[in-house]
């Protein structure tokens, strides 16, 4: 059901990925992840190893936080973030570039599972692993399966919809048998069989690889997608993989389903087999108006302007910096802030791209409910919501929207739908936070 | 014909008569008496339903008044000590009288001296650009822009400057009901007292941030340095967050922290121009400043 087909824009499917050099300074959020903050255990003036913990998840839906860098803490302060707003963050000056002796930091794939179910879990809570696909949320929660409720199914997602983004496409092309290991290891944590891996077509490279990989690897099934944004998102994938629809409100679990990021993958293997926290990740650079596209394994808390600098600063007519795909990723404001655990590439955007078209009115034509995957009737919302009827939005079900964009998309009259979507939303939680 | 006619006419007639009968005594017996103060009162307030009086709408104030049989905590301020006399002549008490206040916008706007620092072309609400971001200015205290407050106000007494967006309040249509200080997502509006001839003295910024960070941020921040404070001969001052704050209750209006305030954060409005020797301490006014002079 619905779903949009923007211009593919995968610029930097040839680029490998890269090393990305340390710089003098990094930024750790003690946020980084969906949730509560982490609550910070080093001080000002201590000596850091890569790899060691410096903040501590102590809230339930949290995750641990390890220094991505060898040095001494310079600070615990308030840091702005990409959208400008002040948050608390850890300081650390770059020394050298020592890890924790408890990394294996050799290239040895390590393919023997040692560990038992509840010991992976811990593993992931430990190394501090939350999902890659963006919405950072803490790994570990997703196995640990509430009671009365079955897990039949591991997904893995490497769709990779959104247009640009290339760096699921590289980690599965460069790092194919630790993704299969990565998800054995998902597998046995969750206690299920088999596993599927859902690719989009467009990917014929990382289908094949990824393919030619699962021989070796029992019960993992390698599922070519229909091109179609945003197939995706979690409850489209699972309806694409399974015929599963998840109701209205209930999580993937509730049809028996936990689905995982390809690169979340990739991290638990080097979590659980080679005891590496999460530290990196791999980042798109990339822009119709750069001249070379990258994908760079990134330390967090590395600034966006340390990576515009190594690119050699940015074209003229850049318009708009995003965090993310096109579709749904943020707009950077403030550049010298840090990349987080779940910053996925670095979108530049020329001044033509980013225009917004004039707005003009609604005629009803029904476009944005053909598009929207949910099936939900955003002129409907937007009428409700210009209209301050926000309760009447929601009992037609404005909190099902997964914030895909695809009305705004494709709205002839270039309403800011999905804006007044999100405004709507925001409100609404915040009318039941009063109650 | 009138064979098909009359008895319709009258079967109807007759079903009609007796419902009335039954009507007329179940509005006997179940008759809601309400005080005919309500609907006295009512008819004085303004009826513009803002919400100023933290009610849900003057009909309701009306029910508190003639519930209550007294003033006490109940206020309109959409109609000030003139409606408050229409209404206690109506209870039969003495009106009582309260200062007058009027809203003010805590952000002296000095950003846009320097150039926007992003575009945003997203929904035009002040709350929703909150959710999302700092703003165009790069403040994550200030004033959006995008008009919030204007929209708020029932009163036609905030108008939005055509050059920067920003909003500017007429002194003498603002009746203080609040509602533009509802919808700030900011908060940087507060409703403080009129003052003798308008005049008022405050601070003109809502930012919390360290000295050097709001400063870096915009011109005539508030950077919490304290002087304004230290030479308030009458402790109406008091520095919290990196962020002065004028008592307008203890305020007396001498304007010394005016010319002692390093940014020119504190803003004195409504008093005649200041003589030459002193200016030049005091910052270019701003356009907050000049609107209100006109008005």
């Amino acid at each position: 059901m619905g779903g949009v087909h923007p211009e593919e824009n995968k610029l930097s499917t040839q680029a490998s990925i890269e090393v990305f050099p340390l710089p003098k300074q990094v930024t750790v959020f003690l946020n980084q992840h969906l949730g509560a903050p982490a609550t910070p255990i080093v001080e000002k003036g201590m000596a850091v190893k890569t790899g060691q913990l410096i903040a501590k998840a102590e809230a339930f839906v949290c995750a641990n936080i390890h220094s991505p860098v060898s040095g001494v803490v310079n600070k615990i302060d308030i840091v702005k973030d990409i959208f400008g707003y002040a948050k608390p963050a850890i300081i650390i000056d770059v020394e050298g570039d020592e890890w924790v002796d408890t990394v294996d930091l050799t290239p040895t794939i390590k393919s023997e599972i040692t560990l038992s179910k509840t010991e992976i879990v811990d593993k992931l809570k430990e190394m501090g692993i939350v999902g890659l696909g963006g919405a950072t949320f803490p790994t570990h929660i997703k196995y640990m399966i509430p009671e009365g409720k079955k897990a039949e199914y591991l997904i893995i997602n490497a769709v990779e919809c959104e247009p640009y983004l290339t760096s699921d496409h590289r980690v599965m092309l460069e790092h194919a048998e630790e993704i299969m290991i990565g998800v054995s290891i998902l597998r046995k944590a969750l206690g299920v069989e088999k596993a599927y891996i859902g690719i989009e077509n467009n990917k014929p490279e990382p289908i094949a690889k990824m393919r030619e990989m699962a021989e070796k690897f029992e019960g993992i099934i390698v599922e070519p997608l229909k091109v179609k944004y945003p197939q995706g998102a979690e409850k489209q994938l699972i309806k694409a993989i399974t015929g599963r629809s998840v109701p209205s409100g209930k999580l993937p679990i509730d049809v028996g389903c936990v689905v995982n990021n390809v690169g979340t993958a990739f991290a638990v293997y080097e979590a659980v087999q080679k005891n590496k926290p999460l530290v990196e990740n791999i980042m798109t650079v990339t822009g119709k108006s750069l001249a070379q596209q990258h994908n760079y394994q990134v330390r967090i808390g590395i600034s966006y302007a340390d990576i515009v600098n190594h690119i050699g600063g940015l074209p003229d007519d850049t318009a708009k910096l995003i965090s993310g795909g096109p579709m749904m990723g943020k707009a950077i404001v403030n550049l010298e802030a840090p990349t987080t655990k779940g910053a996925s590439s670095l979108l530049v955007i020329t001044d033509k791209e980013a225009e917004r078209a004039e707005e003009l009115d609604c005629i009803r034509c029904g476009k944005c409910m053909e598009a929207c995957p949910m099936g939900l009737e955003p002129y409907l919302f937007s009428a409700l919501i210009n209209n301050d009827k926000v309760q009447e939005a929601v009992d037609n079900h404005l909190m099902d929207c997964i914030e895909c964009g695809c009305c705004i998309f494709t709205c002839p009259a270039n309403k800011p739908l999905l804006d007044e979507i999100r405004f709507a939303k925001g409100k609404f939680r915040q009318m039941q936070q009063k109650k | 014909m009138t064979e098909f006619i009359l008895p319709a006419v009258l079967v109807l007639g007759i079903i009609g008569a007796i419902f009335g009968i039954l009507l007329y005594f179940i509005a006997q017996k179940f008759k809601v008496v309400e005080d005919p103060k309500i609907d006295e009162i009512a008819d004085v307030l303004p009826g513009a339903n803002c919400g100023g009086c933290g009610k849900a709408g003057c009909r309701a104030l009306a029910e508190a008044f003639a519930k209550q049989g007294n003033m006490e905590g109940l206020r309109c301020p959409a109609g000030g000590d003139e409606v408050a006399a229409k209404v206690a002549a109506i209870l039969g008490i003495e009106a009582s009288t309260a200062e007058p206040q009027v809203a003010v916008i805590r952000c002296s706007i000095g950003c846009t001296a320097s150039e926007p620092k992003s575009k945003y072309q997203g929904m035009q609400s002040c709350a929703f650009a909150n959710s999302l971001y700092v703003g165009e200015s790069g403040c994550a205290y200030g004033c959006l822009g995008l008009g919030d407050c204007y929209k708020a106000c029932q009163f036609d007494a905030i108008k939005l400057d055509p050059e920067t967006g920003f909003p500017i309040v007429d002194d003498d249509k603002c009746v203080g009901c609040g509602a533009c200080a509802q919808a700030c997502p900011r908060h940087v509006i507060e409703l403080r007292n009129k003052g003798p001839k308008k005049r008022r003295v405050y601070v003109s910024c809502v930012n919390k941030e360290k000295g050097a960070m709001a400063r870096k941020t915009c011109a005539n921040a508030c950077i919490g340095c304290g002087k304004c404070a230290k030479i308030c001969p009458f402790g109406a001052i008091t520095v919290e967050n990196n962020l002065a704050y004028i008592d307008y209750t203890k305020c007396k209006l001498c304007r010394k922290c005016e010319s002692e305030c390093p940014t020119g954060a504190i803003k004195a409005v409504n008093f005649p121009p200041k003589r030459e020797s002193q200016t030049s301490v005091v910052e270019q006014p701003t356009t907050v400043n000049n609107e209100n002079k006109e008005n």
